[in-house]
Formats: structure tokens, sequence, C-alpha cells
């Protein structure tokens, strides 16, 4: 059942998006959606449009997985939308009384829904081709690097990243043990799968127990061989694989940082 | 090179005020010396002293009596931690437990990034200790792939990327099955005849024992045989009484020269069985 688990949604193609520095990529990840959120008019979000589709293109990510990201956001959207179309006033386009309340779409209703909903689905799109072109272990080498800085008030950034290495590390074990004890319950006579909600939490307890306790036993082993292995903190601590910042990672800088000022430019242009 | 002086260990249990209430004696007055490029296996029942033995020679566990001394350096001065865990590595028992890494290479990088050492150093020292578990083709796997005897050859390299020249393993088979196993200790043997570390193995499996130039026997804290595996395994009973199991064959030859049946002593290997059967009956058969 948890065999196959995939541990986020990295995508193991070779693209230009994939060679960028991951400290890199997550400040311009931040950076791209805050731009999103400054955006409002339609001609910045046109250039918006062309700038995700060029950043989708280059990630040579497939098409069909990255709208396959949006799927379990479905719901939100289409709540977005609706509460947008039908409570934002102005001009009625349409209207009808249900039961002695008034429906109706507006023009600013339309307009700010479709908004909001591209908005949502850029945002979507833009962290997925983070997580789609980033190693989880990229990522948190990248997290790492980015924390470094805070060190000097006190911001564990090694400690951190250690923590969510191991996370990483230890979740297809933990994955592979609950299989194994739901299992063994299983063939004791333990359901899972019937019941009302609060029925099927408490099957979950003799599946629980065992698994935390088995997770403290694992937690103080590798401890034991942590410290065998001198591990002494991030104290004098050095790296086998060093993220550098190479020229191409400039470069890449350089042109994203371009497109967002283009699409600054798209929103403000009114105001020059 | 080990030393281990009237080494005594206990657990202790103490109330709030630091009185002891309970005391477990695991070790008592041990005295060992592992030499330099050796290969002793330390058998014992469950619960007779032997891992907790290990763990002094690796500084997990202090002495409470007596002293351990690994290439020289007292375990129980505090500045001496950091240079015996790394002449002196250890591997645990469960592979699944002793991984840091997502990644094979990585996991074996841990060690040497502990020691600071310089990243092109470190890189050689993954690439090399890879090829000596014979791992090098699995270096970007993720460890939860593997298989248990290949985990087990990581976490082999792991501890040889920091160059040790005492290789400890607690009990590393206890979790595989044969195949796993036997990469495993052939690594071992390997390890000891060709790079020339020294070995201690930490097992309660008689076969495996019979590869190490030196068997000690454990059993409610103290040392109760100390010799060559052939030595011995020649002590069928007392070994038996302590729950430990002698090798099949050697238990075959004991139990046909009881019967008066003399095929030589000192059996070890399925090998040297069929050698003394075949002679005793006369010889002809090919092997």
């Amino acid at each position: 059942m948890f065999k196959d688990i995939m541990l986020g949604q990295y995508v193991p193609v070779k693209s230009p998006l994939h060679a960028i520095n991951p400290p890199l990529k997550i400040v311009f990840t931040i950076l791209y959606m805050t731009t999103l959120f400054m955006v409002k008019t339609y001609c910045a979000y046109a250039v918006f449009t062309v700038y995700t589709l060029l950043l989708m293109f280059i990630s040579a990510v497939p098409v069909r997985i990255i709208l396959k990201g949006l799927r379990p956001m479905l719901w939100i959207l289409v709540f977005t939308a609706v509460l947008n179309v039908f409570m934002t006033p102005g001009d009625a386009v349409w209207s009808m009384s249900v039961f002695g309340f008034t429906l109706k779409i507006t023009r600013e209703g339309l307009s700010a829904g479709a908004l909001m909903v591209v908005r949502l689905i850029y945002l979507l799109i833009g962290t997925s081709l983070l997580t789609l072109t980033t190693s989880p272990l990229q990522l948190t080498d990248g997290i790492e690097t980015l924390l470094r800085p805070f060190n000097k008030i006190r911001v564990p950034s090694h400690e951190i990243a250690m923590m969510m290495t191991i996370a990483i590390r230890f979740i297809p074990t933990l994955a592979e043990e609950t299989d194994k004890i739901m299992k063994a319950q299983t063939a004791r006579g333990a359901d899972f799968e019937t019941g009302n909600i609060i029925k099927r939490a408490k099957a979950m307890v003799p599946l629980l127990v065992p698994l935390f306790i088995s997770a403290f036993r694992r937690a103080d082993e590798l401890a034991t061989a942590m410290e065998a292995r001198c591990y002494n903190g991030g104290k004098n601590r050095t790296k086998m694989k060093e993220s550098r910042m190479t020229v191409t990672d400039l470069k890449a800088g350089v042109i994203f940082a371009a497109g967002l000022a283009v699409i600054l430019l798209a929103e403000f242009w009114v105001y020059f | 090179m080990i030393k281990a002086e009237k080494l005594s260990f206990a657990y202790r249990e103490e109330d709030i005020e630091h009185n002891t209430v309970k005391e477990e004696i695991v070790l008592k007055e041990l005295d060992v010396t592992i030499e330099k490029g050796s290969f002793t296996a330390i058998l014992g029942h469950n619960g007779s002293g032997k891992s907790t033995l290990a763990k002094h020679f690796n500084v997990i566990l202090l002495p409470t009596g007596g002293r351990v001394y690994v290439n020289g350096m007292d375990t129980a001065v505090k500045e001496n931690i950091f240079n015996i865990r790394q002449s002196a590595g250890m591997v645990f028992q469960n592979p699944d437990n002793q991984m840091v890494a997502a990644v094979v290479e990585d996991e074996v990088a841990f060690a040497p990034e502990n020691l600071g050492i310089e990243s092109g150093e470190i890189r050689r020292r993954v690439d090399e200790c890879l090829k000596i578990v014979n791992m090098e083709k699995y270096a970007r796997s993720a460890p939860s792939r593997l298989s248990g005897g290949q985990k087990q050859r990581v976490a082999i390299a792991s501890v040889l990327a920091m160059k040790p020249e005492i290789l400890i393993l607690d009990e590393p088979t206890a979790m595989l099955d044969p195949k796993g196993r036997s990469e495993v200790i052939s690594t071992i043997k390997k390890l000891n005849k060709d790079n020339g570390i020294t070995v201690i193995l930490i097992t309660h499996y008689m076969d495996e024992a019979v590869s190490a130039d030196r068997a000690v026997v454990m059993d409610d804290g103290k040392i109760i045989f100390d010799g060559t595996p052939k030595e011995v395994f020649q002590n069928v009973e007392q070994i038996k009484s302590v729950g430990l199991d002698v090798p099949q064959v050697t238990e075959l030859a004991y139990e046909l020269k009881k019967l008066g049946i003399d095929i030589g002593g000192e059996i070890l290997t399925v090998d040297e069985c069929f050698e003394a059967l075949n002679s005793l009956l006369g010889g002809g058969a090919d092997a």
C-alpha cells in the first residue's frame, strides 16, 4: 500500500530550470509569488501568463504533470470563483430571487472572480515548478543556505536542515512499518476500513501506539549511530556537495529578474 | 589496538537522592587485549554483555570500573572521544536505524563531513569506500530501495570513510537473510585481509566466528573462552551450556567421537568435515 510512496513530486529530467542553484530558485519562487500579488491589471496578467508559460516550457516537465498538481485544489478554485462572482457588489448582469434572497452576478464580480482564479492557478503552478524541478534534498540544502545568515540571531539552520533530511530519509521506512503493523493488526481482526469517522479514528490507536514506540526506538539508535560517526552538530562541519553560484546561475537570475521587471512595468506603466 | 583493564560496567537505577536502588552488573572485571590487524569474534548469548563490551570500545558507554584504552587513548578522558570514535568505527545491528541521509553517497559522506574534511577529499573517500564494499553502482540510490545486505555494506562504507584502523561490528548480520549475511561477512573478511583493518565482530552465529583469527566467548559478563576458533569450539558441552551452538559439523564430529568414531577434532567447516569423512570411509569420492 505504501510501497511506492513518492516523495514530493520531483520529476528527474534535464532542464535549465533543474540546473539552477536551489537557494536561488527558492528566492525566485518567493519573488514570483510576491509579484503575482502585486499584479492587478489585465495587461500585466497577460504578460504574467506569457511568463508562466515560458517557465513551464523551460522546465521540460510534462504539462500533464503540472496540471495534475492543480486537481486537489479544484474545489477551492470553484469556491473562490463562486464567492467572487456572487458576492462582489456592482452592476448586475443577471439576478434571481431565491427564498427571499437576491442572487446576482455583477460585472465586477465576474472580473474579480476570473482574476482571482487565474492568480491562484499561477500561484500553484509557480510553487509546483519549484518542487517539480528540485529534489527534496536540494530543497533542504537550499533552505539551510538561505537560513545561514540568520545563524547570528540564533536560528539553528544546520539543525533545521538535518531534521528535514532525517524526516525525508525516514518517510519510506515508517511507511513500510505502518503497512506491516496494519497487516499484523488486520490479521488479528482489527478493522481499519468500515464504520464512521469516530470508529475509524479509534481503530487507528492500535496502529499509532506501536508506530510511535518504534519511532522513538529508531530515533535513539540513530542518535547513537550518528554520534559514533563523530556527529557534533553543525560546528566545523564541511559538506561534500557545496552549492555554489555559477555564472549560469547569475545569468538565469538576471533573465528571471528581467521577466518580473517587465510584468511590473506592465502593471504600473499607466503611472509613468 | 584495544586494551581493557579490569573493565566493569553496571546499569544503575537511582532515586532522587542519587541512592542506587537497583544495580545490574553487566561486565565483571574484564581483561582483554585486541591486537592490531587481528580479526576477533566476540560470541555470547543475549545478555552475556558482548554488545555492552563493544560499546565501551566506541565510548558510547563509559566503564563504571577499570579502564579501556583505544590506540593508547583512555576512553574516560573527554578530549579523546572524537579521536577514538574516528579510529574505532562502529557498525550497528539495524541497517535502517543507522542511516541519516536519503541518498547512499550522502550517507557515506556524513562521517567525513562531521570531521570537517575538505569537500574534494570527501568525494574521493566516498568513491573509494563505496568501491571497497562493492556498492559503487548504487551511489545515487535511496537506501530504502536497497536490500538488507546492501544497506549494511553501505553502513560499513560510511564508517570506513573516517579511515578507522579498527572496525567494530555489533551483530551486523542479525537482521539479514542468509544472502545478506554472506555478503556482509565476505566484505568484513576482505577488509581485514586486504586493507589490514582490525575487525571486532560481535555475533551469535558460530559459523561467522569460524572465519575469525580469534574467538572470545562471553557469558554473564565474563570471558569464558579465548583462543583460535578451533581451540574454542572443542569445548562443545560447555559452549552449549551457555546457550550457544557450535557449528553443525563440529557438533557432528563431536557426536561421532562420543560413539567411538574419531574423524579427527578441529572440524569447523563443511569442507573440512567432508575431507575427514571421506578419508575415513576410504576416499575415492570426488569433492
